[in-house]
This record gives structure tokens, C-alpha cells and sequence, in this order.
């Protein structure tokens, strides 16, 4: 029993960082129905460029290295970064896109990909760096002692901080100005330009905002994992997320992460060694095909209805 | 002046339904075969025909059948490569267990297989549609490897699955030299790419734009919906099990099964996104360009800056490259390359007196 809770619980704390990637998604796609595969290359360049700035801001400005300082500094400069990339996303690939087919809008989003993870890699160099937040990756002293249970203590601050993140986003959603544009222009484009809402800033917004949401994904994946060209493929792991969440609900993506990461930790404890293990791959993806058959728009999804 | 139907006449059924229409496209179009067949593989080096015209026939080959599902059955797919794995351990496992099966015969199973495994995993467009098959397509692209990986038996138990492609000889002739497997190649190439180009004009190719333009409506003028969509999946996963099955025994000879990654499936992707979706002749285009891309990009470097350009550096500017072109296709010109070519001709109807 110890066992599945701990294997269950690490499920849930991956599923928040799943979720948190399939958020950045979620946003770009409510308010400007684009389904952007970039988000992955995103999360790539934010953690890049954030570990770049740490690496040379010591050298420019005579900071200690490590030092808080430098941390929230190069977290600006990073955050900066997102938001111009985000805008000059918006300016120079999406303006000209505007009207064309959902299909056309997706794959500009992939040469999108190739393009951000060139640049970045360009800039900063492909090899794999090492990201210190300052949490160490070891399992939580209370439960172990308690419970007998390893759960790390890294993966619960990430989960608290994304969990954090989520509370303050959709605070901002409920109630301030912004927000409340944003929630319009996703709900409607057409209404929400009668009433004057500028369209066009508001994408720049949330382009902005999901390059905010990358640069924390991209910060929890590459402590944990280094930041390697590999986080790219974290959009591959929010796509299932997405699917069973539905493309538009923001708690559907949260609720569909835990799912997600939950029922792939416990298919590969639990089934993988009847198949010869490695299922955790494509799991996800299966599960989340299963679940379309019986609801083809998600969980929290629209319902399409078609008409001729 | 040159290009243009005025003047020839269709007196009967057959002449009005021929493939091209117009003298001027048939004479050109064997003249083309003419200098494939007859010319190219004299006058091509080893290098040519082994890295440049093997893989763009290959890979053009699996483009067209990405476009026959994508492009004109509006399904969008992200597990192509995988249905390639699928053409080519299935035509190695039957050259492998019956003894004396005739290559051709066996290209062809290989393909059916993976045409059988098209059906299943089309089954979900019945009830998804848009992004949501792209990502349940991606589940067959992961599953398909991982079984290939994990199941020793596809690959004959050898390690981490890779394969050897057996000697191929039909009728007693080898085809051992490059010469021989671009001919070979060419020819299988050239059959399906006809019987596609057929396929797409007669009722088959109609029904399957229909259900692109719009279900519904299709549903409502009497197409049956399952029927279409699985045979575009069906149709389009043997294109791609003969090109996987073309790519493992005339191209690289060996092949694991990781060969046919996520990645391989975006460049067949990027292949009909450049040379236009919903165009037979565009898929080649497209899988031309990508072929020699960076090729012309390593030339490029070589002859510009002279220096050397460091590896890792050069990779990056490839991606860098690939991708500002791709949005720039896409912005530029949505229909891709085989567009242009349309316009051309356009142009060339009315030239040198456009009024």
C-alpha cells in the first residue's frame, strides 16, 4: 500500500509539471486558436537563455556567481526575452497568418519550433547544462520517517510552485482588467472587438503570458533534468495532457496532467513488466485516445457541434 | 504559344478522360520518364543516385502517401514514419520466413500490413477530428516503434532490432549496383504515383475531398464516412509501408526501428507542407527539397565563408534555416511549390499574348 501511494503521489507531483506545459497551451489556444507545438521549444529557450544569463552575468557585472542577485536578474533578462519572442511571434508569423486554416496556423507552429530551438542553440551552445535552484533532490524526512514513503522533496516545491502559479493566474483571469479581456477574447473574438477590446494586443498578451508559463516549466524541468535539448519534448508529453483536459479549459489541462502523470507512473510499475517495460512512452497517448472514443471533446472540452 | 489545349480536340470518352488532358503535358511528361529511365542512370555518379535521387523517389513516395490522407482526405497524420517501420519489417520478416517469395510480392505484403495497420489506428477519425487524430496518430507512431523495439521476433531477435536487408533479385536479375536499385525504385515509384494520381481523380479521390471540404455535408450527400476515411488510411499507409520497405532495402540497406522516429514523420509533414498539400506531383517537389536542402546549405557554408564552420553551429543554422523557410512557405505561399508550377502554366496558356 505504501508502495502505490508513493508511486501515486510521484504520478500526481510529474502530472502538476505536465500540466503545467499543457497550461501554456491552453492559453495561446483559447484566446487565439492556435495550436502551438512551439510551446515545448519555448520551454527549451526560457530555461536556456535563464541558465545563459547566469552563466555570463557574473562576468558582466561582477556578481558574485550563484548569488540571489544574479538569480532574479538573469530571471528578468529570460522573462524579457519570452515576452519579445512572444510578441515578435505574434508580429512577424501570426499577423500575416490571419484567417488562414487552423492546419496552416499548426504547422507555421512547428517550422516555429525549428526556428526557436536553432536560435537558441545558436546562441547559447547544445550542451547539456546543469540548472541549481537551490532545492535538493532528496526524499521529504517527515514521510519517510512517518510513513516510510520516498517522495522528493524537490518534486513537492515544484508542484507547490506551480501550484502557486496556477492560483495567481487564475486570479488574474477572475479579476483584474487584463484578465477579464483575456477571458473575452477567448470566449469570443468577433464580440470582443465590438465591445473595443484590441485584439491584437491581447494576443501579444498571452503570447507574453505562456512565455512566463514556459520559463517556470522550463525552470522545474531543467533543475530536475538538466537543460538539454530534450525538454523540447515536453510538449509531446502535455499533447495527451491536452487531449483528455480538452483544448480550452484551464482546470481541464491541471486535472488532465494529474491524470495523466498518475496513471503512467502506475502503467509502468504496475504493467510494464507483463509487457517488458518502457510503456511509460506511449501510454499516455493511448489512454488518451481510449478516453476520446467515449468523449471526443475532453473533459472540460466545448462540445463541436457540426453544421452544414 | 507552346502550352496551350486549342485546337485539340476530344472526339471520343477516352480521349476526354485521359490523365493529361493536353499534348504538350503528355509529350513532356515521357519525356521526363524517357530521361529518368534512359538517360539519368548513365549519366548519374554513384553519389547522385545513391544520397540524392534513391531518397527523394523514397521519400517522395512516402509524401504522396501523407498527401493522399492529409491532403486530399483531410486527415491529419503524425504517425506516417511509423506505417513506413511497419511496410519495412513487414517485407523483411516475409522475405525472411518463406523461403523464395518473390521481392515484389513481398514489398507488396509489406505494404498491406502496414495498410492493416492503418485501418486500426484510422478507426479513432471516425469519432475525433482535427487536432485531436493528430495526436491520437501520434500514439501509433510510439506504439508502433516501441513494439518493433521490444518484440524481438519482428527484427529476428537481433540486438536493439535492427535489420539487414536481404540480397533482392527478381526474375534472376541482382540488384546490387546503385544503377540497378534506382531503377528498380523509380519503377515501383512511378506505377504507384500514376495509380495514385488515378485514384485521386476518379470517385475514390472526389469522395475523400469531399470529406476534407466538410463531412457533414459529404454524410449528407450520401458518402459513407467510414468507408472513406478508412480506405484513405488504408491507401495512405501502404504509399508509406512500400516507401518504409523502398527506404530499408534500396536505400540504407540497414535500418532500426528508432530510424523511423517522430522526426522523420515531421519531414515527410514539411515535405507536403512545401510542395503543396493535396498535389501528387507537389510531394515530390517537396521531398526534393527537403532532400537537398542541406545539402545546398553545406555547399553554401563551404563556398561562402570558405573556413570551416563548426559542426554543431552548422546544425543549428540548418534548423534555423528549415524553419524561417517553412513559416515563410507557409506565409508566402500556403499551397507550396506545386502552386507556383500551376501559376506557370497559367501564365504560359496565355503567353506571349495575354489578352
Amino acid at each position: 500500500m505504501t508502495f502505490f501511494l508513493e508511486v501515486l503521489i510521484g504520478g500526481l507531483l510529474s502530472g502538476v509539471l505536465y500540466a503545467l506545459v499543457a497550461l501554456g497551451f491552453v492559453l495561446i489556444f483559447k484566446a487565439s486558436g492556435v495550436f502551438n507545438f512551439a510551446q515545448g521549444a519555448m520551454v527549451f529557450f526560457a530555461a536556456l537563455t535563464f541558465v545563459g544569463f547566469t552563466e555570463v552575468l557574473p562576468g558582466w557585472t561582477g556578481l558574485a556567481p550563484g548569488s540571489g542577485a544574479v538569480f532574479w536578474l538573469a530571471f528578468i533578462l529570460a522573462l524579457s526575452s519570452m515576452i519579445v519572442l512572444g510578441i515578435a511571434t505574434e508580429r512577424v508569423v501570426l499577423r500575416p497568418l490571419v484567417n488562414q486554416a487552423p492546419i496552416t496556423l499548426f504547422m507555421v507552429t512547428i517550422g516555429l519550433t525549428f526556428f526557436i530551438e536553432g536560435v537558441a542553440q545558436g546562441i547559447w551552445g547544445s550542451h547539456v547544462r546543469r540548472l541549481d535552484l537551490g532545492i535538493e533532490d532528496v526524499p521529504v524526512m517527515f514521510l519517510l520517517d512517518n510513513f516510510d514513503m520516498m517522495i522528493s522533496q524537490f518534486d513537492v516545491i515544484a508542484a507547490v510552485l506551480a501550484l502557486v502559479m496556477f492560483v495567481a493566474l487564475a486570479l488574474m483571469f477572475q479579476y483584474t482588467k487584463v484578465g477579464r479581456a483575456l477571458r473575452a477574447v477567448a470566449d469570443d473574438h468577433q464580440a470582443a472587438l465590438s465591445v473595443g477590446i484590441p485584439l491584437k494586443h491581447i494576443w501579444a498578451i498571452v503570447w507574453s503570458v505562456a512565455g512566463f508559463v514556459a520559463l517556470i516549466a522550463g525552470l522545474i524541468w531543467g533543475a530536475r533534468n538538466g537543460v538539454q535539448f530534450a525538454l523540447t519534448f515536453t510538449a509531446l508529453k502535455a499533447l495527451p495532457v491536452l487531449i483528455l483536459g480538452g483544448f480550452t479549459s484551464v482546470p481541464g489541462a491541471i486535472i488532465g496532467g494529474l491524470i495523466i502523470g498518475a496513471s503512467e507512473k502506475l502503467a509502468e510499475v504496475y504493467l510494464g513488466p507483463f509487457v517488458g517495460g518502457g510503456i511509460e512512452g506511449w501510454f499516455p497517448y493511448m489512454l488518451a485516445m481510449l478516453f476520446l472514443l467515449v468523449r471526443p471533446e475532453g473533459l472540460f472540452g466545448e462540445k463541436h457541434i457540426d453544421r452544414v | 504559344m507552346f502550352y496551350r489545349e486549342a485546337g485539340q480536340f476530344k472526339a471520343s470518352y477516352q480521349n476526354d478522360q485521359q490523365i493529361f488532358p493536353i499534348r504538350q503535358d503528355q509529350i513532356g511528361f515521357i519525356a521526363l520518364m524517357a530521361f529518368m529511365f534512359l538517360v539519368v542512370p548513365f549519366i548519374a555518379n554513384q553519389y547522385w543516385l545513391q544520397a540524392v535521387l534513391i531518397p527523394v523517389l523514397i521519400f517522395g513516395l512516402a509524401a504522396l502517401g501523407l498527401n493522399i490522407l492529409t491532403g486530399y482526405a483531410g486527415q491529419l497524420s503524425l504517425g506516417s514514419a511509423a506505417f513506413m517501420a511497419v511496410g519495412a519489417f513487414g517485407t523483411y520478416n516475409f522475405m525472411l520466413r518463406i523461403d523464395g517469395i518473390p521481392f515484389l510480392v513481398a514489398i507488396l505484403l509489406g505494404g498491406l500490413c502496414a495498410a492493416a495497420v492503418g485501418i486500426l489506428f484510422g478507426l479513432p477519425s471516425l469519432r475525433i477530428k482535427g487536432f485531436y487524430l493528430a495526436v491520437a496518430t501520434l500514439a501509433a507512431q510510439f506504439f508502433i516503434v516501441w513494439v518493433l523495439v521490444k518484440f524481438g521476433w519482428f527484427s529476428n531477435y537481433s540486438s536493439s532490432g535492427v535489420i539487414t536487408a536481404q540480397h533482392v533479385s527478381i526474375l534472376g536479375i541482382d540488384f546490387r549496383t546503385p544503377e540497378m536499385k534506382y531503377l528498380l525504385t523509380l519503377s515501383i515509384v512511378v506505377v504507384l504515383a500514376l495509380l495514385a494520381k488515378n485514384m485521386v481523380r476518379s470517385s475514390t479521390g472526389r469522395k475523400w475531398m469531399a470529406v476534407r471540404d466538410m463531412d457533414v455535408a459529404a454524410e449528407v450527400i450520401g458518402i459513407r464516412l467510414m468507408r472513406t476515411k478508412l480506405q484513405a488510411f488504408a491507401i495512405s499507409s501502404f504509399y508509406c509501408g512500400v516507401a518504409g520497405a523502398l527506404y530499408a532495402y534500396m536505400y540504407l540497406g540497414t535500418v532500426e526501428p528508432e530510424g523511423f522516429n517522430l522526426d522523420l514523420s515531421f519531414r515527410i509533414l514539411f515535405m507536403i507542407i512545401i510542395g503543396g498539400v493535396g498535389s501528387i506531383m507537389g510531394s515530390f517537389i517537396g521531398a526534393a527539397f527537403i532532400v537537398l536542402l542541406p545539402v545546398f546549405l553545406n555547399v553554401a557554408f563551404h563556398g561562402t565563408i570558405g573556413a570551416y564552420v563548426p559542426a554543431d553551429l552548422a546544425s543549428n543554422l540548418e534548423l534555423i534555416i528549415f524553419g524561417a523557410l517553412i513559416i515563410f512557405f507557409l506565409i508566402v505561399e500556403p499551397h507550396g511549390l506545386a502552386r507556383l508550377w500551376q501559376l506557370t502554366k497559367e501564365k504560359l496558356r496565355l503567353w506571349p499574348f495575354p489578352h
